[in-house]
This record gives structure tokens, C-alpha cells and sequence, in this order.
């Protein structure tokens, strides 16, 4: 049985941990809600973008654009978003795993891909992994501004657009709610049109100047919106699986003290009950 | 009553302005476009500049936006603003920049955490430099 004095300094020392860890939490709990407001106020853009872009693809259209026409698939890009930091539990690896087993498909069929990466965890890993990254974002911060994404976005939209890449997918944790985010792979390009989408209209818009500059615009726009959509998902994602993360880890330590506590308390006992055998002995003996 | 026309702003980040008016004016690209209630189904882009909502016997309503697009649709007016500068030439460097940093982070990969964000830094910081230099030049 160790001595007490080293298990005293062993819980002295699991209980700063266990500081660390709580302060943690809170400062994630707080931070969640900050980027759930994000979230919230993101909404009604990325929305009303999805609006006005299934009308234009519904639209009959004189002029077809590549970001909605689909294609034979020779190689395929990826926007990989994660967080900066770790200890957040199982988030990154969750997403990265599900990645790989979609990333199989085309690797089966011996296709390539391009990775654009958002965060650091990102990096690091395809950095180790040997892929090809094409171009990276990190340290966007709590509040993560659209101009950080804008270069990074246009670096696969041109792949697109030049026939180098001919399907896009963008890549993060849905935001469920603070106990649950699923990681998501959606396809980004070509336009996928969602389910509910039943406009069938014959009427097409007045496009000004013209229908190519406009709808250029419009779906780099579309695309930004659904990234940085995605960045801001994962970032309150992040937060909320921190908040998790280090309440089990405070909660851990809790545990783990209360038994040391148990040793320690058997051990004192244990070295009194000496103390005093030995000086009923030596009392005995004189 | 007069008709009204229900108006949307909304921006990347946030939500700027929900709600009715009589006639809004737009800074389109090819000049100011006026749209009343029943207006036919336009797409336009916007340039910086005011968006203005007209509501009888109230005051004026303005907008400022960067630049954008405008969708208009008989009795639903969108406007999608950007909050950034916005400018091909800035996006290029944009562009140029996150491509510059991804070969960064693959060649040096023995370089430590701090070394790594440090540089990020400094990219951001010639970025913006950039950035400044093209705004100035426009004016």
C-alpha cells in the first residue's frame, strides 16, 4: 500500500485536473450557446439561397450552368471541415472515419481526389493520411467571418469549373442538438436537387446584366453559403461535444478522487493501528 | 390599402430585415431598379450601395449593402447582401493565398504548433495588405 503522503499530492494533483476540466466545460457551455445564435442567425441566408436556387434550376433556363449539369465522374473533391483544437471527444475522428469509408468508393475505382481543408485537425490529418490537399483554412475563431472561407471555397469551385474535379462534397458535424451531432457528407456539386423541391414552372426570370453573370454569382454565392453554413454547424458542434467531453472527464476525476480518498483514509488507519500496537508492545515489554 | 410587397434582407452572417413595404429601390448593376408589388420574376446583381423601402405615411427605410443579389418575385423580394468586399480581383488573391497555405502546411512538416500559426498570421496580415492596396486603387 502506497504511502500517504504520495496518494495525498496523487489526489491534490487529480483535483487541479479536475479544476482545468470544469472551467473547461463551462467555458464550452458558454461558447456553445454564442455559436448556436451563430447558427440560428446563418439560417434564413442559407435558406432563402436554396430558395431562389431551386427556382433557377426549376427556371427553364437559356443558358445551362456547369454547377448544375451532372457528369462522368473522373475525380472528386472534398471540403473537409473540423475544429482547430481537440479535446472534444470522438468529433473529429467520428467524421474522419466516416470519410474514409466513403472516400473507399472511389478509391475502389481507382479515382483521385482533391481535399480542401477547414480547421487544423483537418490538416493534420490528411497531412499525415498523404492526401492531396488543395487548400486549407484554419484558425477561424469562435466567430468565423465568410471572407476566411471565400479563397478556399474558390479554390474548388475553379477545380470545378476547369473539368479537374467533377463532383464536390462538403464534409462536418451536424449540429442535432448538445448531447447528439451526426457528422454529414453532402454532395455540393452538382446541385442535387432536394426531395421536397416539386416547382415545376414554365416561366423563367429577367436576368440583368445577363442569365451567366448572374447565375455565376448566385451559385458561388449558393456555395459559400452551404460551406460556411457547415463551418458554423461544426463549430457549435464543437463546442457542444467539448462541453460533453469535459464533463465526463470532471466527472471521471470525481470518481477516481473519492477512491483514492477510500486508500488514503485505509491507509492512515492502518499506520495509527501500528502507531499504537507498537506502544501497547513497548509498554507491554516494559 | 395599398398593395405591399413582403421583403426579405438577409445576409451571410445574420438576418438584417423581414417584412412590408410599398416599393423598394435596389441598387442594381445596371442602375437603380424600382420594384413595385406584382413586379415580374428578375434576378439582378447589386453593387454597393442603398436599399430603400417605401411605406406610405411612414418614413424611409434604409439599407446599406456591399454588393449582392436580388431576386424579385411577384409578391416576395430577396435581397442577398454580401458582407465582405467583394471584387474578382480580391477573391483571386483569396484564392491564391488558401492554395499558398495548403503547400505550406505539406512542406514544412517538422515545424512546430506555434511556428505554424505564426505564419498563418502573417499570410492573413499580407492578405488583407492586398486587399487595402486594391481598395485604394479603386478609388
Amino acid at each position: 500500500m502506497a504511502g500517504g503522503k504520495e496518494i495525498r499530492t496523487k489526489i491534490r494533483s487529480i483535483q487541479n485536473t479536475q479544476k482545468i476540466t470544469r472551467a473547461m466545460e463551462m467555458v464550452a457551455a458558454s461558447k456553445m450557446r454564442k455559436a448556436q445564435d451563430r447558427m440560428h442567425a446563418a439560417r434564413p441566408y442559407a435558406q432563402k439561397m436554396r430558395s431562389v436556387v431551386a427556382h433557377v434550376a426549376a427556371a427553364s433556363l437559356e443558358y445551362k450552368h456547369p454547377f448544375l449539369i451532372e457528369r462522368d465522374v473522373a475525380r472528386v473533391g472534398y471540403i473537409v471541415i473540423s475544429s482547430d483544437r481537440g479535446l472534444c471527444g470522438g468529433l473529429n475522428n467520428n467524421l474522419f472515419r466516416m470519410l474514409i469509408s466513403d472516400m473507399a468508393q472511389w478509391h475502389d475505382n481507382n479515382m483521385e481526389m482533391d481535399f480542401c481543408t477547414i480547421g487544423n485537425k483537418a490538416l493534420m490529418f490528411f497531412k499525415r493520411f498523404g492526401a492531396n490537399i488543395v487548400s486549407q483554412a484554419t484558425h477561424l475563431g469562435d466567430a468565423p467571418a465568410i471572407e476566411a472561407l471565400i479563397g478556399t471555397v474558390k479554390v474548388t469551385l475553379d477545380a470545378y469549373t476547369d473539368g479537374k474535379i467533377d463532383r464536390l462534397f462538403v464534409a462536418y458535424n451536424n449540429f442535432v442538438n448538445s448531447m447528439t451531432q451526426t457528422p454529414v457528407i453532402e454532395q455540393l456539386l452538382p446541385r442535387k436537387p432536394s426531395e421536397e423541391e416539386e416547382v415545376k414552372h414554365r416561366w423563367d426570370y429577367i436576368y440583368e446584366p445577363d442569365s451567366k453573370v448572374v447565375l455565376d454569382q448566385l451559385l458561388t454565392r449558393y456555395i459559400e453559403a452551404l460551406v460556411y453554413q457547415g463551418v458554423v454547424e461544426n463549430g457549435a458542434s464543437e463546442q457542444a461535444a467539448r462541453m460533453v467531453a469535459m464533463k465526463a472527464a470532471s466527472d471521471n476525476a470525481g470518481d477516481l478522487i473519492h477512491e483514492l480518498q477510500l486508500v488514503y483514509n485505509k491507509a492512515r488507519q492502518a499506520a495509527i493501528t501500528q502507531e499504537l500496537s507498537e506502544i501497547v508492545g513497548g509498554a507491554a515489554a516494559v | 390599402m395599398a398593395m405591399t410587397i413582403h421583403v426579405d434582407i438577409v445576409s451571410a452572417e445574420t438576418e438584417i430585415f423581414s417584412g412590408t413595404a410599398n416599393m423598394v429601390f435596389a441598387p442594381a448593376q445596371m442602375g437603380e431598379v424600382g420594384i413595385a408589388p406584382r413586379h415580374a420574376p428578375m434576378i439582378t446583381r447589386l453593387k454597393a450601395g442603398q436599399v430603400r423601402l417605401h411605406n406610405d405615411g411612414q418614413e424611409e427605410q434604409v439599407f446599406y449593402v456591399s454588393g449582392g443579389v436580388l431576386e424579385v418575385q411577384p409578391h416576395v423580394v430577396t435581397v442577398l447582401s454580401d458582407t465582405a468586399l467583394r471584387a474578382d480581383d480580391i477573391d483571386e488573391a483569396a484564392a491564391l493565398e488558401a492554395k499558398k497555405r495548403a503547400e505550406d502546411a505539406i512542406a514544412d512538416r517538422q515545424s512546430d504548433f506555434e511556428y505554424a500559426k505564426a505564419k498563418a498570421e502573417l499570410a492573413e496580415a499580407v492578405a488583407q495588405l492586398q486587399a487595402l492596396k486594391k481598395i485604394r486603387k479603386i478609388r
